[in-house]
């Protein structure tokens, strides 16, 4: 078990083993997609995932590359067209859960996707929401995955593109959203779950080796721990292959060196 | 009735300068054959319409045919950026550009909502976030029956939409398969449309009772483009050319580099080389094992 392994092979895993077997679950792009796939072709056989392209119940052999890649729709029970997966299937609330990623997060893990800067004049314009604005107030509940660095981990957006608490506390609720929100963030340093009352996202487990300081060091707030914390089990030597080997067959069908 | 034309006077007959154009294809089926030509024809001061700009509007917008683009997701899929639509959007390069921002699900609903001949597409959506604070065509509705307060956004009409497919048959029908996108809305939303197709068939043959046809009323114009779709893929005949959007951004992070490669391969080119690209990237059969039957280069 003391085999060595990436700091983002720990997130990937540490991600994959949020989802259940029994989870319907809406799949991000890139990191979500790779922990999506490893639960599935590990200890979440059954589960059931979705992409916004339109495949429902996929099983790729390898990652897709974007989001409506025809290797999901070649493995998947069936594929709807994207105004029915938004309109039925999203926004008919039967997403039990939703996997996130963005490009800045703060502390009540509000998500920006969309510009670094002022809107009308960005010093850096990002794609944009896509599907996350009603990913994020749809699914019964949200994963985000994501490194954590004080670029990416901010006090202050400069935009939500997707809402996870909001300002905190009942916000959500106050919107009218019954579904739960961010429930959990795994970084590449550690896991992150909101505070029960003031919902402000506070680390309850710690992956193997890192330390309290290279947390707060990561964190461009003064983060929270929560009164117990764990340590993240390390990976296993079965999940390790798994995921290499997926990323091996991905590389190798996208044309790329492994 | 659609009519068989040329790519070339498909696209000059139906997109004019000024009009607002949508060219749909989700990942699959993005009709890049199409925009080049449109490209080729110097098209200017178009609104362009899609949910993922993809690398089609980057070097559509990078030829400075666009001074509006109305979006959702702005990226080059699973690799990063679109630089040509970062540079105008960030220097006005090579010319400003006006954004009309929103969700995936109100791009779809709005589409879906022009494609029904309403005014609004109304959803659940934009829920405690930022863009209707900088898109003036986001709303709020109130439901007159329960109160609950919704989203809503104008419907999409496109003066053109275009879109690739896999076949017409004879009669001028359109066949689509795989990942459907929006583009069956898109083309009943717009005044007119242009699909161009990997083959022309007699007839369809046997198929599923639900398949996804565009009867041939709804469609102005067809023209035969194998191939038309790449470095996108079309479902059954070859694969999406993932390495080319790998290597699209060192491509278009440098405005020298994006023209000379637009002049080699866009402008000094017709929309016969997509042929060759579609029998490079073919593929023999699908995991459902049944498309080898129907390749269009076979």
């Amino acid at each position: 078990m003391t085999e060595t392994y990436r700091r983002t092979e720990m997130m990937t895993i540490a991600a994959a083993r949020a989802l259940r077997n029994e989870d319907i679950c809406f799949v991000g792009i890139g990191l979500p997609s790779a922990a999506a796939n490893l639960a599935r072709l590990t200890h979440a056989p059954g589960i059931t995932l979705v992409y916004e392209a339109g495949p429902i119940a996929t099983r790729p052999d390898v990652l897709p590359l974007s989001i409506g890649d025809g290797e999901l729709c070649d493995t998947a029970l069936t594929t709807v067209p994207v105004p029915e997966m938004f309109r039925y299937w999203l926004q008919g609330g039967r997403m039990t859960v939703g996997f996130l990623g963005g490009a800045q997060i703060d502390r009540f893990a509000n998500l920006n996707t969309t510009v670094i800067g002022p809107y009308a004049k960005p010093r850096a314009r990002l794609p944009g929401g896509g599907g996350a604005p009603e990913i994020g107030s749809a699914c019964g509940e949200i994963f985000i995955i994501m490194g954590q660095s004080r670029r990416s981990f901010v006090a202050q957006l400069d935009f939500i593109t997707s809402m996870g608490h909001g300002e905190g506390g009942d916000h959500r609720a106050r919107l009218g959203l019954a579904t739960k929100g961010p429930t959990r963030l795994v970084t590449d340093l550690c896991i992150f779950e909101p505070d029960p009352r003031t919902k402000e996202m506070s680390v309850t487990a710690i992956h193997p080796g890192i330390t309290r300081a290279e947390i707060a060091e990561s964190t461009g707030w003064p983060v929270r721990f929560a009164a117990t914390v764990a340590e993240t089990p390390p990976p296993a030597a079965h999940e390790l292959e798994v995921l290499r080997d997926l990323h091996a067959r991905t590389a190798r069908a996208h044309g790329q060196a492994a | 009735m659609s009519r068989f034309l040329p790519l070339a006077q498909a696209v000059a007959e139906t997109v004019h300068d000024g009009d607002t154009v949508a060219l749909e294809g989700f990942t699959h089926l993005i009709p890049f054959a199409a925009g080049h030509e449109i490209i080729r024809q110097r098209r200017k001061r178009l609104t362009l319409i899609r949910m993922t700009p993809d690398l089609i509007y980057d070097q559509m917008i990078g030829m400075g045919c666009a001074e509006r683009l109305v979006f959702s997701w702005g990226g080059n899929p699973g690799v990063g950026s679109l630089f040509r639509l970062r540079d105008a959007v960030e220097n006005g390069w090579p010319n400003p550009i006006e954004i009309e921002e929103h969700s995936h699900a109100a791009m779809a609903h709005a589409y879906e909502a022009g494609a029904s001949g309403m005014p609004c597409a109304i959803f659940r959506g934009y829920i405690g976030v930022d863009l209707p604070k900088v898109n003036p065509r986001i709303k709020r509705i109130a439901c007159p029956f329960t109160g609950e307060t919704l989203a809503a956004v104008p419907a999409h009409r496109p003066d053109v939409a275009i879109i690739h497919a896999l076949k017409a048959d004879r009669a001028g029908n359109v066949l689509l398969e795989g990942i459907l996108g929006v583009q069956k809305e898109a083309v009943l939303a717009a005044k007119r449309s242009l699909v161009t197709v990997e083959e022309i068939v007699e007839d369809f043959g046997p198929r599923n009772l639900n398949a996804v046809i565009l009867p041939g009323f709804t469609v102005a114009a067809i023209a035969l483009v194998p191939g038309g779709a790449y470095p996108s893929y079309a479902q059954g005949y070859y694969a999406r050319d993932n390495a080319f959007y790998i290597a699209w951004e060192p491509i278009a992070r440098e405005r020298n580099g994006f023209l000379a490669w637009m002049k080699d391969n866009v402008l000094d080119r017709g929309p016969e080389v997509f042929a060759l690209h579609a029998r490079r990237h073919a593929v023999g059969r699908t995991a459902r094992g049944d498309a080898a039957n129907s390749r269009g280069d076979a």
